[in-house]
This record gives C-alpha cells, sequence and structure tokens, in this order.
C-alpha cells in the first residue's frame, strides 16, 4: 500500500514488478492508467497543467487506498498521480489493485479511480485556442462514485 | 487563521495562502468578512455553490463552525485522475 503524487512519469511494469516481487500469493493485478486527452469540452487542449494541494493530497490517497483495501481481500495497491505541466498523450495517474482472484483486484481498481476523481485534491486547467480554463467537475463523476454507497 | 486558496479561486484572490485577522465563528462569517473586505474576495465568492470548503484538512460545508480551527481551505470541485 503506497501513494506517490509527482511531476514525474512512471514506468508500469515497474510498478507492477515493485508490488509482485516479493511474494508468490498474488494472482491477479489490474491496472488504470488516464492519460492526457487532446480534447476537452470540445475544444482541443494543447496543454494541461495540473494544481494539487501538497500534505492533504496524499493523505486523500492514503484513504482511498484504505478503504478499498477494507472493502476487497487485497494483497497490495498502489496510487501514482502526477502533478505539474503535462501535455497530450501524458500519462496522469496510475491505479494498481493485487489480489489473489481477479474479481476483487478489477473492482477495487475501478473504486479507488471513482473514489479519486472526485476526493483527491486535484485541479486541471486546460490550454485551448480560446485560451486557458479550469476543467468542470463532471457530475458523471459524483455519480460513479455514489453507486459505491449503495448496497 | 490560515487561510488557503485553490485553482481559480487562488487566481482570483491572488494568491494561494495567506494569515487573515478575523472573529468569524463560522465559514459562512468568514467568506462574509472577506466579501465585504474587497472586490477580489467578491469575485472569488460570488457564487458559493460552486466552491467547496476544508476546515483543517477535512471537507465540511458553509456553515461550518471556526471555534478552534488553525486552517481554512476554498477550492472548486476537484477534476482529478
Amino acid at each position: 500500500m503506497s501513494v506517490s503524487v509527482q511531476i514525474e512519469d512512471f514506468d508500469i511494469s515497474q510498478e507492477i514488478g515493485t508490488l509482485t516481487a516479493v511474494r508468490t500469493d498474488i494472482g491477479a493485478v489490474v491496472t488504470f492508467t488516464g492519460l492526457v486527452r487532446d480534447m476537452g469540452g470540445g475544444q482541443p487542449v494543447s496543454a494541461m497543467e495540473l494544481e494539487h494541494w501538497p500534505g492533504m493530497t496524499e493523505q486523500a490517497l492514503e484513504e482511498i487506498e484504505t478503504q478499498a483495501r477494507q472493502r476487497w481481500s487485497l494483497k497490495a495497491t498502489r496510487i501514482v498521480h502526477r502533478y505539474g505541466a503535462l501535455t497530450p498523450g501524458d500519462q496522469i495517474v496510475l491505479v494498481i489493485a493485487a489480489s489473489p482472484h481477479r474479481g476483487a483486484a478489477f473492482e477495487a481498481a475501478e473504486f479507488m479511480m471513482d473514489f479519486l476523481k472526485t476526493r483527491a485534491p486535484f485541479w486541471k486547467k486546460e490550454t485551448t485556442p480560446q485560451g486557458a480554463r479550469w476543467v468542470d467537475a463532471r457530475d458523471a463523476d459524483d455519480t460513479a462514485q455514489a453507486r459505491w454507497d449503495q448496497p | 487563521m490560515k487561510v488557503l486558496y485553490f485553482a481559480w479561486l487562488r487566481e482570483r484572490i491572488g494568491t494561494g495562502s495567506e494569515e487573515v485577522e478575523t472573529n468569524a465563528s463560522t465559514v459562512a462569517e468568514l467568506v462574509a468578512e472577506l466579501t465585504s473586505r474587497e472586490d477580489r474576495y467578491a469575485a472569488a465568492f460570488a457564487d458559493m455553490s460552486a466552491v467547496r470548503v476544508a476546515v483543517d484538512q477535512t471537507m465540511t460545508d458553509i456553515d461550518a463552525s471556526l471555534t478552534g480551527a488553525a486552517e481554512v481551505a476554498f477550492f472548486p470541485p476537484m477534476t482529478g485522475g
């Protein structure tokens, strides 16, 4: 269980290797990688700036990992989120869930992403031909998070 | 009291962090006090439905008490991931 909030890019295979190298009780590893798209709000996007809340961000991501591990039988979790200047095609976020069987890993990876979208203090600013603008939060993200509250 | 601002709130107010002398007992009172002080606060807090609040790094709402609080943060809904 660990989180990183960093400017630098990350290497997915290296991250998986770090989780699985020291143990043999993991049967399933699910990863999600988020990338910067070249379109946003119907406008071409040429660059993105990601602001975050140092200290609070790490705490929020750790809380999300803790909740996932209380909910599913996981052997390892990892969240990496970048901040600073990014361009289309760049990796932004990595979530990894590892468990003995695939069901828990699939669900936990989606759970962590849904909570990260609405609970982790990051704010995106996109540069478009009309200038730079802050990205609006999407109702769909609230809905995606809320469905995990249902019994 | 330490007050933090993020994203477009930071841009409209012109700083990400400041010390504010205040006797406000709730977040709402602090917002009203800042709004009356200068136009840049009025511009940032014009639509509070677009603003989220954390007191001492815990998400809360505009009616939250500031008794004993050391830090208040204002920010738009989060857009990470």
